[in-house]
């Protein structure tokens, strides 16, 4: 500190000179707020000094400024100003337009005729056909039957190279009504497809920390063949609102309460977490969950008319990055 | 003289060439017009003046010959001739164009020709199916969604979503009868009742206790004993609602599953003015009652 005190003190004489005065400077002296900033100093060793010092006023500054207010929150007791709220990603989110409204009608007309009212109107049971890419390795293959095990009526088969285009007419023929390909890259899967069947929308997602049974920390025992219930969170636009009925479809419609088990599909900031787990409730106010079951989460890459097919399919949505991740606040589901 | 020979001598073996590329176990050829793709005496095009070789270009074959008469011309060296697609005839057109050439050529010719259309068929048929197609992913992008996803995560909160939907599930009542919790919920309850005293809550179904003289009671101190009581008019309020309830609950027969509600009228019953007017607010939970006995009592008292 010797080499730099002599140095400051023309340098603060500088600052003095220039500043106009000002009123309440009741923080030290040393640095009255200059006219010229910081960056103006040539030396280097100067301007890293004056930039700390800088920086302890601005956080003393703070600081007195947090006392002062609690301070006065004290002292007024009860009749303080609510605390503010801190801002979060989901505060600050963009209000997106095709938010639904829970009692919209023409949302709910569209929800009685589309493609899953079927579903809704109990006319149809889920029967799910779950499959891979080609030459699935071991932990593709393990993934599907875990999911085997947790979605009633699902059943998986070996792709061996056919063609989802001829695949699908034959599941329509058997009476599927979703089929689910997984795709895999590099021994890990990283894609999935879901293509409700009966000329139903196709949903082509990214997955991502796949997480195995035998993985979990703490978790119970396997899942038993009851009907889970299933829980939808946070789906609130209209995209977001198909995909969670497409989800919804998924699972037969009346679950088993008996066999206490829960499947949740939980969006957040466009990423789909998927839990499965078995609840017991303890008292009326406490419940108990454990993680049975894989885990993955799911980001919507497309959404596509009609089944299956890359080519001549139209896009209800796509996601598509130069566009719609520019902003950090923006989100679509 | 013998030129091919004195060529041959220096690029085959002595000299350069630079078509040349020495492996550990042979050497390969790399010039086009080359037939076999091999450096050696009989396929370098070079070293032969009479030369021969089928070559294919977008899909179709052609015949290249060299012939002595025009190793003058470098220009027009190479004779090129349109092979049939159809196999068979290509092959008739290489006999008939290399007629009285050397058999090794011929015999060369055909057997590339064989290969090319072989591989080009080949071509075909894997177009028809299905391609895989090889998306690039960008790194960049690909650790700034993991972060994403990380910090979506830690920010959903998962695990509380979880168990307060159920416990919202379970307060609905979309598990029905198959959770007993009576206790807390139902305070709660009795605490709205008091003050709102809805008609629909007074919907009983009530199984009777084995010895509880005190429903008779209370109807003797409906008739006789109200004016003793302060809290009579609260009584007298509860209990008209309650005849009007128990008729009502009488025509309709519905599950048991709300007994623990009729639990909290018990209190607004009138069982206390039994224990004493003190009582009331207390010990609500224990007398149930049963529907079918009701009008029996009631013509008893009566």
């Amino acid at each position: 500190m010797k080499t730099i005190k002599p140095d400051e003190a023309p340098v603060q004489e500088m600052e003095q000179a220039e500043i106009e005065v000002t009123e309440n400077k009741s923080e030290s002296g040393a640095c009255f707020p200059p006219t010229f900033s910081v960056s103006e100093i040539k030396n280097k060793q100067r301007r890293h000094a004056m930039f700390l010092k800088l920086k302890e006023e601005k956080r003393k500054q703070k600081l007195e400024l947090k006392k002062k207010k609690k301070k006065e929150r004290k002292a007024l007791g009860d009749q303080a100003p609510p605390k503010e709220v801190p801002k979060t990603i989901e505060n600050q989110r963009i209000y997106d337009e095709t938010t639904v409204n829970p009692e919209d009608e023409e949302v709910a007309f569209d929800e009685g005729t589309d493609e899953f009212s079927a579903y809704f109107n109990r006319l149809t049971n889920p029967k799910v056909l779950i499959t891979t890419s080609d030459r699935p390795r071991g932990r593709t293959v393990r993934f599907c039957e875990q999911l085997a095990t947790m979605i009633p009526h699902a059943h998986v088969y070996y792709r061996r190279g056919l063609a989802l285009k001829r695949v699908i007419p034959q599941c329509i023929s058997r009476g599927f009504t979703y089929l689910m390909v997984i795709n895999e890259d590099r021994k890990v899967p990283n894609g999935l497809v879901l293509c409700h069947l009966p000329d139903g929308p196709t949903a082509h997602f990214k997955v991502s920390s796949v997480r195995l049974r035998k993985e979990m920390k703490r978790r119970g025992k396997d899942p038993t063949e009851h009907v889970p219930e299933v829980i939808l969170n946070n789906f609130t636009t209209r995209l977001g609102h198909s995909i969670g009925r497409m989800f919804a479809a998924l699972f037969p419609h009346d679950p088993q309460f008996v066999g206490r088990q829960v499947a949740t599909f939980h969006n957040q900031r466009d990423f789909i977490f998927f839990r499965f787990h078995r609840y017991i409730f303890k008292n009326e106010k406490k419940v108990g969950i454990q993680e049975l079951g894989p885990r993955f989460t799911l980001k919507l890459r497309s959404l596509q008319k009609g089944t299956f097919d890359s080519k001549f399919g139209e896009y209800e949505w796509v996601h598509k990055r130069h566009e719609m991740d520019s902003s950090r606040r923006k989100f679509h589901l | 003289i013998c030129r091919l020979k004195v060529i041959w001598d220096l690029i085959g073996n002595k000299s350069f060439c630079s078509y040349k590329v020495k492996t550990k176990t042979q050497q390969f050829c790399r010039n086009e017009y080359n037939i076999t793709g091999l450096c050696n005496r009989s396929s370098c095009p070079l070293a032969n003046s009479q030369y021969a070789t089928v070559r294919e270009e977008k899909g179709l074959c052609y015949l290249y010959m060299k012939v002595i008469e025009r190793a003058a011309f470098p220009a027009r060296m190479w004779e090129k001739v349109k092979l049939d697609r159809n196999y068979a005839k290509a092959l008739e057109q290489i006999d008939e164009n290399l007629i009285y050439w050397p058999r090794f050529i011929r015999h060369k010719c055909k057997q590339r020709l064989t290969k090319i259309t072989q591989y080009l068929i080949r071509i075909r048929k894997l177009t028809l199916k299905r391609q895989r197609k090889l998306v690039p992913l960008s790194r960049k992008v690909e650790r700034r969604e993991k972060r994403r996803e990380e910090k979506a995560l830690i920010a959903a909160q998962l695990e509380n979503a979880i168990e307060k939907e159920l416990l919202d599930r379970l307060k609905q009542g979309t598990y029905g009868d198959i959770y007993n919790f009576p206790i807390h919920a139902f305070d709660k309850a009795m605490e709205k009742q008091e003050e709102e005293t809805e008609s629909e809550e007074e919907e009983e179904e009530d199984e009777e206790e084995s010895g509880t003289r005190e429903f008779v009671a209370e109807d003797e101190f409906e008739e006789s004993d109200l004016s003793d009581f302060e809290d009579m008019n609260n009584l007298k309020g509860s209990s008209d609602e309650e005849e009007d309830a128990e008729d009502q609950s009488s025509e309709e027969e519905e599950t048991e599953e709300e007994l623990e509600e009729e639990k909290t009228k018990a209190k607004s019953k009138g069982k206390t003015p039994l224990k004493g007017p003190i009582r009331k607010k207390r010990a609500y939970v224990e007398i149930e009652y049963e529907q079918e006995t009701e009008p029996a009592q009631k013509s008893k008292a009566t």
